[in-house]
């Protein structure tokens, strides 16, 4: 019998001698891949050793060293530890990489991204155009040399503050904003924005028109959003509609983009702490875990036991809450406004006064520390969490199950609308509760433990049959497993400190990479961070789970009719502040 | 059936009606108020809560935990005409704040030269502001701590100013006790063991 896939040692340099190295820079790992090779070792990495699910495609821009370096991290559906590769290249103008696009789809929105913010251009992929910036930027911010609006230094914290800080304000030192570029030429009394024709192109290409019938109907091209009360939140997507039929669809995202990742390279380690907060704002304390798993992994620090058990306490309660605002927003978006919702909204307000009691807010919760968490769970909150656990909140999903479950209108309307299947949800990098809806039992509490979940006996939830209905019932499933997690931590909780390290506003973080992983509510959540020894980290790069499963939604969505898009973009329970950043 | 999905999904509803008057009758009989008191308030959010949820803001409030974060302020000790001002103008708050909205200047002794523990002038920016708490975490004099009073909206930019920042240490016991008697439990015994290790001084002298 062979070994199965996720325990065979994974050696590409034997498989690849001439065109892969290891990557042997301490405190990196993986391998580096000559970029003329780059489709051929990857269709191996995926087809010979199982890699089939393509987790982050980003960039780094080592300035110093004139190089541009593209990084892929992939895992197995199957479970266990991830694979990284990367390939390196001149830092000239243009830079160019062959796309991944035609071994993983997934790649599609993230190799957009790298293009759009830092200029890595990507030769191959079919619809490289810019993301999050709008069409129409000129330079690329995530890259060393490029500095924002309103500069003022490198890192924080700024000289300016202290000691002697004369407060004034940003804009009336610098009212030209003469540090943004222009293209050459700009003239911005003559300037008519052009930036909307690539879209429609780009439309009009992946189209299904030839598909259709002899009979030759007008398309009309229709923008829901970005105001669009079901988009959830400032999204836009242009739909090429045939009568009532989608045949091409392109989300259009960029309205909430404040360049996260460059305001986390100007922050010190900690002081992206609070900021992570912003991304999943109904998941905070789930971006606070992951974010300190990646930190803590690069320090090499362990975790307080207690700590632990608290941590996955509050992701847990994040995850009920969560999945009990998704269904209300379903349902919302179903048309029935108000009474499933307001209903779903109490026990996450139940949940959000357990979070405001622990950390200070109910939302911005800002709780976990490198090592712990900031303050113990006092002894009557923790009283409120066992009630809930155990007495309120199993009773309540089964009201809300009882409530919804059976009515005819939401059946009709979910039962039977196909959303992905397994293999297109693969393909697409889908994670998450819409990946395992569809057959697919990948949950990161399993497939690659981390934190102390391996000490829990639960499930991982999954459906078969890849509709709507099911992708609303795994949420319920979710929740009875988070109970039951929830319910075995509150009982194993130890007595002891909450931080193993001594409280510090300045970590020390050696040289090295790190890739922080966990399964947030909304799908496999990931922190990829590189660190030059400094107060700063050097690259910060966020896997938003709501950004990347937005890949599949053009193919998920074609030849379904406008009304139900609306349901299906909903199943992704996306969060604007994460897809954006 | 068709509709009995509807029908079972209705009456839940039609429970939840009922509920929210067969608490209210339970109330009234035990004589007890469930509307625009702390009581009911808590009532309406704990695990028992049935049937109405909602708070009557502004009349009714939702209780504060004591951990409650919004913006920052300074203690003092002392009274209104002698303030002592705990802050030593170190600056740890102004390097650890995220959005970098706090100012500070230290003071100069003016014949020296050399800086004086109290901050010359102090400004936070409310409006950059993130309510993360740091400031307040990583003091190590207690000066800096998050106020509870979170109605701060105005028709101006919010700059506070060292005068406008600083408020009374029994401010700061009324709106976090538990925190504030930990921390003076803490300077009491630091004092009392730097009073017995100059007491051990003297005597080994």
């Amino acid at each position: 019998m062979t070994a199965p896939a996720s325990t065979q040692t994974v050696d590409l340099v034997a498989r690849f001698p001439d065109s892969v190295t290891a990557d042997t820079r301490p405190g990196f790992s993986g391998f580096i891949v000559k970029k003329e090779n780059l489709v051929e070792v990857a269709t191996a990495i995926r087809d010979e050793f199982g890699f089939d699910l393509l987790s982050s495609v980003t960039g780094v821009d080592y300035l110093a060293e004139n190089m541009m370096e593209v990084v892929y991290h992939v895992h197995r559906t199957t479970g266990g530890p991830g694979l990284v590769f990367k390939t390196q290249v001149e830092r000239v103008d243009p830079v160019e990489v062959p796309s991944l696009y035609s071994v993983w789809v997934g790649a599609d929105f993230q190799e957009r991204e790298a293009w759009d913010l830092l200029g890595i251009k990507f030769t191959g992929h079919p619809d490289l155009r810019r993301i999050l910036m709008w069409e129409g930027f000129e330079g690329h911010p995530l890259r060393k040399d490029y500095k924002e609006g309103f500069f003022e230094e490198e890192t924080k914290p700024f000289k300016s503050r202290w000691p002697d800080g004369h407060h004034n304000y940003v804009e009336f030192k610098n009212p030209y904003r003469d540090n943004l570029i222009f293209p050459e030429g700009f003239d911005p009394d003559n300037y008519t924005p052009k930036n909307e024709d690539d879209l429609y192109f780009s439309l009009e290409r992946s189209s299904m028109k030839k598909a259709e019938g002899d009979l030759n109907t007008d398309h009309i091209v229709v923008n829901m959003g970005p105001h669009h009360p079901s988009t959830h939140g400032v999204l836009r997507v242009a739909v090429e509609l045939n009568g009532e039929t989608i045949t091409s669809l392109k989300p259009v995202m960029g309205y909430l983009h404040r360049n996260h990742e460059k305001i986390g390279e100007r922050n010190t380690y900690l002081q992206i702490m609070p900021y992570t907060d912003r991304l999943d704002y109904f998941n905070s304390m789930a971006n606070n875990f992951g974010y300190a798993i990646a930190v803590e992994k690069l320090m090499n620090i362990p975790v307080a036991e207690r700590a632990e058990y608290i941590r996955v306490i509050m992701a847990e309660l994040s995850r009920i809450q969560n999945h009990f605002i998704f269904i209300g927003m379903l349902i919302n978006d179903l048309g029935s406004m108000y009474t499933p919702s307001l209903y779903a909204f109490e026990e996450r307000e139940l949940i959000l006064d357990i979070f405001e009691a622990v950390s200070g807010a109910r939302m911005m919760c800002n709780y976990f520390r490198f090592g712990g968490v900031v303050r113990d769970i006092p002894a009557d909150v923790l009283q409120k969490i066992k009630d809930l656990v155990f007495d309120r909140l199993p009773a309540k999903i089964d009201e809300m199950e009882r409530f919804l479950n059976e009515n005819e209108v939401l059946v009709g309307r979910l039962k039977g609308v196909h959303v992905l299947n397994a293999e297109e949800a693969i393909r697409h990098s889908v994670t998450g509760p819409v990946l395992r809806a569809a057959g697919v039992p990948y949950d990161l509490r399993r497939a690659d433990p981390y934190s102390v979940y391996d000490r829990f006996d639960f499930d991982v939830a999954v459906r078969h049959n890849g509709d709507m209905y099911d992708n609303y019932l795994i949420r319920f499933d979710e929740m009875r497993q988070s109970l039951r997690i929830l319910e075995q931590a509150l009982k194993q909780i130890p007595e002891g400190p909450i931080n193993s390290q001594k409280p510090q506003y300045q970590v020390r973080v050696p040289a090295g990479e790190s890739y922080g992983r966990i399964e947030s509510p909304k799908g496999e959540l990931a922190y990829y961070l590189v660190s030059n020894g400094k107060p700063n980290p050097y690259r910060y790069h966020v896997r938003a789970p709501s950004f990347i499963n937005l890949t599949a939604v053009e193919t998920m969505c074609k030849g379904v009719k406008i009304a139900d898009f609306v349901a299906l973009l909903a199943m992704f329970d996306i969060v604007m502040g994460e897809v954006d950043r | 059936m068709y509709g009995k999905g509807i029908l079972k999904g209705l009456s839940v509803t039609w429970k939840r009606f009922w509920d929210t008057y067969l608490d209210d009758i339970s109330w009234w009989v035990r004589g007890k108020k469930r509307y625009y008191t702390t009581e009911g308030v808590a009532h309406r959010s704990s695990k028992d809560a049935r049937g109405i949820f909602t708070v009557q803001y502004p009349e009714e409030q939702l209780i504060q935990p004591e951990e409650f974060r919004f913006v920052p302020f300074l203690v003092f000790d002392g009274n209104e005409e002698n303030k002592e001002v705990r802050c030593t103008s170190c600056g740890i708050c102004a390097k650890v704040c995220p959005p970098q909205c706090i100012w500070i200047v230290r003071t100069n002794d003016p014949n020296t030269g050399k800086p004086v523990p109290q901050p010359a002038e102090f400004y936070v920016d409310m409006d950059i502001c993130m309510n993360c708490g740091f400031c307040a975490e990583y003091c190590p004099f207690d000066a800096i701590k998050m106020d509870h009073e979170f109605a701060i909206a105005s028709y101006d930019r919010n700059v506070y100013n060292l005068e406008k920042l600083l408020k009374p240490a029994s401010y700061y016991a009324e709106i976090r006790p538990l925190n504030y008697n930990k921390e003076e439990e803490a300077r009491k015994a630091k004092e009392a063991a730097k009073a017995a290790k100059a007491a051990a001084a003297t005597q080994a002298a």
